[in-house]
């Protein structure tokens, strides 16, 4: 028989029974359906984290006081990070791309006529935005002679130049912060929430130098944190032993004795990420394929039942001149069919379902932004793997019933 | 050469207990263009020779070539596809296939001839329910049909891939008088129109005078085999009478 042949007469036979059709690749259905959800919805988690990790920069590895400890007595968190720790890195290690100190600060920002109080204020150095994978929209950054001369200048996210100077541009803008006059030089690009439902444009930059000796009117020159940018991706671990390194030999950090810093590596973070989500998508999709392998032994049982029905059938096709490998095929595709039709509805109810949860998701979580992400390979292998099952399963009663003797299956009643 | 030669052909079922011997050794040529009725009491073999001869069943001794070819060596595929071409089947329950339609029923066949393209098929199909005069029910349902109608559907069937030989195992059995002058007529027709060799079975004497040589089989064996039908007819009904008596002394 030919192959169209074949696929018509199983889909005449099969519409000619849809209830039991219909009952009979229900478990298949559901099997497709769930590994679809939980493959679509595993992705989007792991693509939410990526995402996210994007958004913290390029290579990023934050380099953070650690509790200083000395005879054995542990100190808390003293700030031990110093501009010269910042520029050593900068200057010894090979695998370090870019490097900026970083302050934190607080306060009120006065502007036009209204007052703003951002989220984030920082006091950084003019490599920050490379480290950030942040374009500047308008205007510039500032230069290492602002930082040498800790000019009041300073750089603003998109929220506070729609908050202070709405409808024009902030660029060349005074603000006031602590009373001091700062001139903002420009505008960052926008970037948008992050996984925590955070602002990231509520931001605004300046020279970390002003910030320590213009807002905190402090002499020390202590830092929150030295970012680090990794040359790439792969020299991440390197560029945090040199790090290590570096740092240990200007701190005088004896060997064997735990740093006063510690390093905080995202790209590691993220691989470590990486592998738990897409083993705990893997081990659910294992499980929903378990329910596949289920729903293939439906499949088997009602083509049993079917060729011990449909005996006589058999017996007369074969009396007309069907060879046993065309009543063999027969039943192949019926249950080909069958599981592949059952696959293609698991997939739409699978696509459907995920979208939903994800706009389930967002819709309770607003900020979460959780992506909605259809896995074309996932689908494409559903569906192969359901039409697998077919084979797998229908291999059986197809071949039983084609073993059949003519004359028996003629006679059955 | 004949177009069939049986050659001592036998058929043994083995029952594990019992051995039933339902053909005996049965020898006989029938010639192309022949039409010929085998007779004979219930359970004498009629059915298993006619299922030799369709290829469906194997015998267990003797030998079968059809056109010249041994069929005892032929596989199964092999003897698909001599049912499938040179043979047409009518049986006395019909065995339409269910739930099809009766353009599709005769169609059927013509699946398995990869010769045929697809698009000759309907043609075939409609020109022979036609000729059988069902050209208005192509899309009935056996079950919307007549049993006499039914018998037409696959007689038509039987001949849509144009075979030599049309085997009927009692095809007038389940049908009224009228209808089976009818098929018989119809079966005549074939026989001296497209020349087919038509062999059927039956224990009605009254078809059996339609044709032009009888066979009265009788316990697997065939007891004799003449173009006198009326001879043959009494040969049949003594046999019978003898077996009541015997039947009456013991
Ligand atoms: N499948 C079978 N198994 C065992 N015995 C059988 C089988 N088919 C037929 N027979 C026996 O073979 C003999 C001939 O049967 P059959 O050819 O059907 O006779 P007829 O068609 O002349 O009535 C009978 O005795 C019957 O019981
Ligand atoms: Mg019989």
């Amino acid at each position: 028989m030919r192959l169209l042949d074949l696929v018509l007469l199983a889909l005449k036979t099969l519409l000619k029974n849809k209830l039991r059709s219909g009952l009979t690749i229900l478990g298949v259905v559901i099997g497709i359906a769930s590994v679809t959800t939980i493959v679509s919805i595993g992705q989007g988690g792991q693509q939410l984290i990526q995402d996210q990790f994007a958004n913290l920069g390029t290579n990023v590895i934050a380099v953070i006081p650690g509790s200083g400890q000395s005879g054995g007595v542990r100190q808390g968190i003293v700030p031990t990070l110093t501009p010269g720790d910042a520029k050593a890195l900068a200057q010894e290690c090979p695998s370090i791309k870019a490097v900026s100190p970083l302050v934190g600060a607080a306060g009120q920002v006065i502007g036009g006529n209204s007052n703003w109080k951002p989220e984030q204020m920082f006091g950084v150095g003019p490599d920050y935005l490379i480290i950030r994978n942040w374009p500047i929209e308008s205007g510039e950054f500032f230069t290492e002679r602002d930082i040498n001369g800790a000019t009041k200048v300073c750089v603003v996210g998109q929220t506070i130049a729609t908050q202070l100077f709405p409808g024009t541009d902030a660029v060349g803008q005074q603000v006031r912060v602590k009373n001091i006059p700062f001139q903002i030089i420009g505008v960052l690009a926008r970037k948008g929430t992050n996984m925590f439902g955070q602002d990231q444009d509520d931001i605004l930059l300046m020279p970390y130098t002003t910030v320590q000796k213009r807002l905190q009117g402090s002499t020390f020159s202590n830092l929150g944190a030295i970012l680090v940018s990794a040359t790439t991706q792969e020299l991440s671990r390197q560029a945090e032993q040199e790090i290590r390194a570096v740092l240990s030999e200007r701190h005088k950090i004896a060997p064997g004795h735990p740093p006063d810093f510690r390093v905080q590596n995202t790209i590691e973070a993220l691989a470590i990420m990486n592998i738990v989500t897409g083993s705990l998508t893997a081990m659910l999709a294992v499980i929903a394929a378990i329910s596949l392998v289920v729903g293939g032994v439906g499949i088997m049982n009602i083509m049993l039942v079917s060729v011990t029905e449909r005996t006589r059938e058999i017996g007369i096709r074969m009396a007309l001149g069907a060879r046993p490998r065309d009543i063999l095929y027969q039943f192949l595709v019926e249950s080909v069919v069958l599981s592949s039709i059952g696959g293609a509805i698991g997939i739409a109810l699978g696509i459907s379902a995920s979208a939903g949860l994800a706009a389930l998701i967002n819709k309770f979580l607003p900020s979460s932004n959780w992506p909605f992400t259809v896995s074309l390979p996932a689908a494409l292998g559903a569906m192969l793997f359901a039409a697998i099952v077919g084979v797998f399963f229908g291999f059986y009663p197809a071949r039983r019933a084609s073993q059949l003797d003519p004359i028996e299956a003629l006679r059955y009643e | 050469m004949a177009l069939i030669e049986l050659r001592d052909l036998k058929k043994i079922y083995d029952l594990g207990e019992i051995q039933v011997a339902a053909l005996k050794g049965v020898t006989l040529d029938i010639h192309e263009g022949e039409f010929l009725a085998l007779i004979g009491p219930s359970g004498s073999g009629k059915s298993t020779l006619m299922n030799s001869l369709g290829c469906l069943d194997r015998p267990t001794g003797g030998s079968y070539r059809l056109a010249g070819e041994e069929v005892a060596g032929l596989d199964r595929n092999e003897l698909a596809r001599l049912r499938n071409r040179r043979i047409g089947f009518v049986f006395q329950n019909f065995n339409l296939l269910s739930r099809t339609t009766a353009l599709e029923n005769v169609e059927a066949p013509l699946l398995y001839n990869r010769d045929c393209p697809r698009w000759e098929r309907k043609k075939r199909a409609i020109k022979l329910l036609e000729r059988v005069g069902l050209g208005d029910r192509l899309d009935h349902r056996p079950n919307q049909l007549s049993g006499g109608q039914q018998q037409r559907v696959a007689i038509a069937r039987s001949l849509v891939n144009r075979p030599s030989i049309l085997l009927c195992d009692e095809p007038t059995g389940n049908l009224d008088t009228r209808t089976s002058r009818e098929i018989m007529a119809f079966f005549r027709e074939l026989n001296r129109q497209d020349g087919l060799t038509v062999i059927l079975v039956t224990h009605d004497l009254e078809v059996a005078r339609k044709t032009d040589r009888a066979l009265v089989l009788i316990d697997g064996e065939v007891v004799i085999d003449t173009k006198d039908i009326e001879r043959a007819a009494q040969v049949l009904q003594r046999r019978m009478r003898s077996d009541e008596d015997e039947g009456e002394q013991s």
